[in-house]
């Protein structure tokens, strides 16, 4: 970044990417009413990494909070990006899944809640191998069956971002909120430079990096739709706005047509830079196409 | 490198005396490279009982050092649980004075 005009704002704001999960959720709700659950304490960790060498941890990096958000239920669930790259597996998955279900639940019994995933994740945990793939298609039909009641918001917020199996979880969600720090993609840079080559994609290139599957870049192409300054206050107003925004009338994940004839245009013969590919996805964006 | 996937975390406990109650239980940090978890609870009996977990093998001794460090300061009676992915000794002092110091606000 070449800007040294940092405003004022700016450099008062409080980080959102620099708290922990478990405050990053906490600083969504009306202070005072969340709680959490299935907490440290209550030691539901991965049976699977001590077997391999690996320290667990007590929450298995998935923090799940219930409360309100402008009085509002919902239930928030943060991925710990620090433990094992915030990878899916056995028990985290389940407890991402029960949460949903639980909201699911709670819709259909008349009390409307809804979702805010704080995703900070690279995908199946491979230590868990299947049992991590299974976790994230639950996952993913488990937030198909809720966003028909109420938002299911994922939030791509820090470095870490989020790749693999939860980047199509972000994918079926109802909004996808992401800062500029963040990142969206399918594989992440190291797994394309291993698989194609180091001509193809260059992992160790951060500028290229952010370029393509950046904040910025996901949003001016339409796959996000909030782009957010990394700033607690600002992130919880975005999300009290998209509750109160409700259930969008098409979700992204049903434009079948849309994203697949914009796939089909993409001549991927060639080289693109991050610049050309901007332009080209902002234009089929505005128009819609 | 540890070819072997039956190896397994290594853990070890230690007890020291203690005097006092514990106020409440608290948790700090994540089992991120480098950096630790630490849960401390209110223990039953009169003394503190310390597990722990790491991926780092082979310092049973240093922990030993460590803990002598801290329950030389520290007399509450605490159930302490550290899962450690290889953090260095000055940030294993730090993590428990931060669990102690969220225990006692």
């Amino acid at each position: 970044m070449s800007d040294t005009s940092f405003s004022r704002e700016y450099l008062q704001r409080r980080s959102f990417i620099e708290l922990s999960a478990r405050d990053r959720a906490k600083c969504l709700f009306d202070s005072g009413t969340e709680r959490e659950l299935a907490g440290s304490f209550d030691r539901i960790e991965s049976p699977w990494l001590p077997m391999q060498d690996v320290t667990p941890q007590a929450d298995d990096g998935c923090i799940v909070m219930r409360g309100t958000i402008k009085g509002r239920q919902a239930v928030v669930i943060a991925i710990a990006g620090a433990f094992q790259g915030g990878s899916i597996g056995e028990v985290s998955g389940a407890k991402l899944t029960a949460a949903l279900d639980l909201a699911c639940l709670d819709n259909e019994k008349g009390i409307p809640t809804s979702a805010v995933l704080l995703l900070e994740t690279g995908g199946v945990r491979l230590q868990e191998a299947n049992l991590g793939l299974a976790a994230v298609a639950e996952i993913i039909s488990s937030i198909v069956a809720l966003r028909q009641h109420a938002p299911v918001i994922a939030v791509i917020a820090g470095t870490v971002g989020c790749f693999g199996g939860m980047s199509m979880a972000a994918g079926v969600s109802s909004y996808v909120v992401m800062t500029r720090e963040g990142r969206l993609g399918l594989n992440g840079p190291e797994v394309i430079e291993q698989e194609s080559g180091v001509e193809e994609f260059d992992a160790s290139d951060r500028t290229l990096i952010w370029s393509i599957a950046g904040g910025q870049q996901r949003y001016d192409q339409g796959l996000s739709d909030v782009l957010v300054d990394d700033d607690a206050d600002k992130m919880a107003k975005t999300i009290q706005e998209l509750i109160a925004k409700g259930v969008p009338a098409v979700h992204r994940s049903e434009q079948v047509d849309l994203y697949r004839s914009r796939v089909a245009a993409l001549d991927p013969s060639r080289q693109w830079d991050p610049e050309e590919l901007h332009s080209w996805a902002s234009k089929k964006k505005e128009k819609n196409l | 490198m540890k070819a072997c996937w039956r190896k397994i975390v290594e853990q070890f406990e230690f007890n020291y005396p203690a005097k006092r109650k514990v106020p409440k239980k608290s948790h700090v940090g994540v089992v991120g490279s480098g950096d630790l978890e630490v849960l401390l609870e209110p223990a039953e009996g009169p003394e503190a009982a310390v597990r722990i977990r790491t991926s780092a093998e082979g310092f049973k001794t240093t922990w030993r050092a460590v803990l002598d460090r801290f329950f030389s300061q520290y007399d509450g009676a605490a159930r302490i649980e550290i899962n450690d992915a290889g953090a260095t000794p000055g940030s294993v002092l730090l993590r428990l004075q931060q669990a102690v110091e969220a225990s006692e606000r």
